[in-house]
């Protein structure tokens, strides 16, 4: 039966990311979700609220040499190096399969420069089947000295600003946890137009072989991602829901509906799944699901009236 | 390609050495799909520590629907997986990758070594029952000792196949390398070698082969995360300077593709 029957969206899930509205609160988070086609199998891709796919720069990246990865205590570390097939490639092998999902596809973008993040923004410009872009901030800025565009405001807003001028759907900007306090990057790129704030990538971590004293990553530093990250994670986004007012992505360690609505009450429009794609392919659905059970169970008119529910004690509400 | 995530039943568990395991697994879906060299993820844990799923080598399927692995324990996750009880269901994701390509019109030689030599049982009773030539596939073993080469002899033996023993300790067959038998052999060449070990082992086998102008398979082990190609994180350095990935472009790679770093 169920399977002959389409499930009717359940409008009281829809989330609204600038002029883009969301099916459902849930994505997939770059990096963890290949091109989606390597999901099919698992997941109805057109269920997701959207999938964001895996960063695409100007030209492609063979990324680090093994081992890229190390598992660690309820997480793992990476050091992929934004291994991609650059964007032409993107837009003719791709994009072919992915506009056909009938499910919102953003495209993350990544760069050296600000002129990189412009060129990749004005060639995605006017292609048919991306519903949003991602701007990874996150990645070391090679014409300022290496240092990460998304630990400095003013470059942060100026790659945003560069994006906004040439694309024609929404930007949503990515936010990296290594910085001293992610509300100034947040207002920032806020200020510089962005249609929406995900956070938080990776955090840096490193992990050592005491056996042959070296470190377990050729690239020596790492993202750590996975449920170990989570509190961390729920935190910045508290934080940054409360100092602006477009809408928030929460990213960290989800791998329930319990989590994802955690993130949902302390100020998330929307969520992404990320490291639990890979231990079970199906989450994102399941996360779906899971939460469109928990509004059933509760009686909530729309999703959106736990974004930012949360109470604290002796604040009122 | 179908790919599976179920939650399997445990049929038996049996320690074949003191820290190696072999592990009967339910599932007709996954026995039937499977193909020599493929392999299977496995949670290990419910919770999140360890997080991550373990690649298992398919050892081989069988009629009755189901599937064999074998491992060496080596951490927590293995540690755990080995203290399963039988009737216990696990989460296995697969079969993943691509296999051995049979080419059971010419001579094969199987190199095996270690843990290397189980998915090597599994290929050897493909080519058996696919086997056009009068002769069978020669297998050549390597192992630490007897006793854990002793536990997969027989199953080989029971096949058919032409099967040559190298020991460390000189306890079984050859005392030395597997690499010396095949060595020794002289292969016509026309044979296609298959080959599972460690790395140093199919590195020794891939030069022998590249000198002989041998046609040679292996299958590579690495570290890896979601087992489909999402993570990027199975990389294996190829020769024109690319990297494949272990589990969506291998683990079997055509020998002469690899970049060997030993």
């Amino acid at each position: 039966m169920d399977c002959l029957i389409e499930k009717k969206k359940n409008p009281a899930l829809a989330v609204q990311i600038g002029s883009l509205t969301l099916s459902n609160p849930v994505l997939t988070a770059s990096g963890t979700f290949g091109y989606a086609k390597e999901f099919e199998s698992f997941v109805h891709l057109h269920r997701l609220g959207g999938v964001v796919v895996k960063g695409i720069s100007l030209e492609p990246r063979a990324g680090n040499p093994p081992p890229r990865i190390v598992e660690t205590s309820c997480g793992m570390l990476n050091a992929i190096g934004l291994e991609n097939v650059g964007v032409e490639r993107f837009i003719a092998e791709k994009i072919p399969y992915l506009s056909n999902l009938n499910v919102p596809v953003f495209v993350n973008i990544l760069g050296d420069s600000v002129d990189d993040y412009r060129r990749l923004a004005s060639r995605l410009a006017g292609v048919d089947g991306i519903a949003a872009l991602e701007v990874n901030i996150s990645c070391p800025n090679v014409k300022k000295g290496g240092s990460a565009f998304g630990s400095d405001p003013d470059v942060a807003a100026a790659v945003t600003r560069a994006v906004k001028q040439e694309s024609d759907v929404p930007v949503v900007v990515k936010l990296s946890p290594n910085v001293t306090d992610v509300t100034v990057i947040a207002q920032a790129v806020e200020s510089a137009g962005a249609d929406g704030i995900s956070l938080i990538n990776t955090l840096i971590g490193m992990a050592i072989d005491l056996r042959t004293r070296r470190p377990k990553l050729a690239n020596v530093i790492g993202g750590l991602s996975g449920p170990a990250i989570k509190p961390v994670a729920l935190r910045m986004v508290h934080q940054v829901a409360k100092a602006v007012c477009v809408p928030v992505i929460g990213i960290g360690g989800i791998d329930s509906a319990e989590d994802a609505l955690e993130f949902i009450l302390a100020g998330a429009t929307a969520v992404q799944v990320g490291t639990a794609n890979f231990i079970n392919p199906r989450a994102s659905e399941e996360i779906v699901e899971g939460i469109a059970a928990y509004v059933d169970e509760q009686q909530l008119g729309s999703i959106c009236e736990l974004i930012g529910a949360l109470k604290i004690p002796g604040e009122g509400g | 390609m179908s790919r599976i995530q179920e939650k399997v039943q445990l049929i038996r568990s049996e320690r074949l050495t003191d820290d190696n395991c072999r592990l009967t697994l339910a599932s007709q879906s996954i026995a039937e799909a499977a193909v020599p060299g493929q392999f299977v993820m496995i949670q290990t844990a419910s919770g999140h520590d360890p997080l991550l799923r373990r690649p298992f080598s398919i050892h081989q399927t069988r009629n009755d629907a189901t599937f064999q692995i074998v491992f060496k324990i080596i951490g927590r996750g293995t540690s755990l997986l080995a203290h399963c009880r039988e009737g216990e269901e696990l989460s296995v994701l697969g079969p993943l990758g691509q296999g051995y390509r049979l080419q059971p019109d010419v001579p094969a030689i199987l190199v095996g070594g270690g843990m290397g030599i189980a998915p090597l049982l599994f290929l050897a009773r493909r080519l058996m029952e696919q086997q056009v030539l009068q002769a069978p596939p020669q297998v050549l073993l390597g192992a630490r000792n007897a006793d854990e080469l002793l536990s997969f002899l027989n199953e080989f033996q029971a096949l058919g196949v032409r099967v040559l023993t190298a020991t460390d300790d000189g306890s079984h067959g050859h005392s030395g390398l597997v690499t010396d038998e095949l060595k020794k052999l002289n292969p016509l060449s026309e044979s296609v070698i298959y080959c599972c070990g460690p790395k140093p082992m199919m590195a020794a086998v891939a030069t022998i082969c590249r000198e002989r102008a041998l046609a040679c398979q292996v299958s590579v082990e690495t570290a890896m995360a979601c087992g489909m190609g999402a993570c990027l994180g199975c990389t294996v350095p190829l020769q024109d300077g690319s990297y494949g990935h272990a589990c969506s472009d291998g683990p079997v790679f055509d020998a002469e593709r690899i970049l060997w770093t030993v």
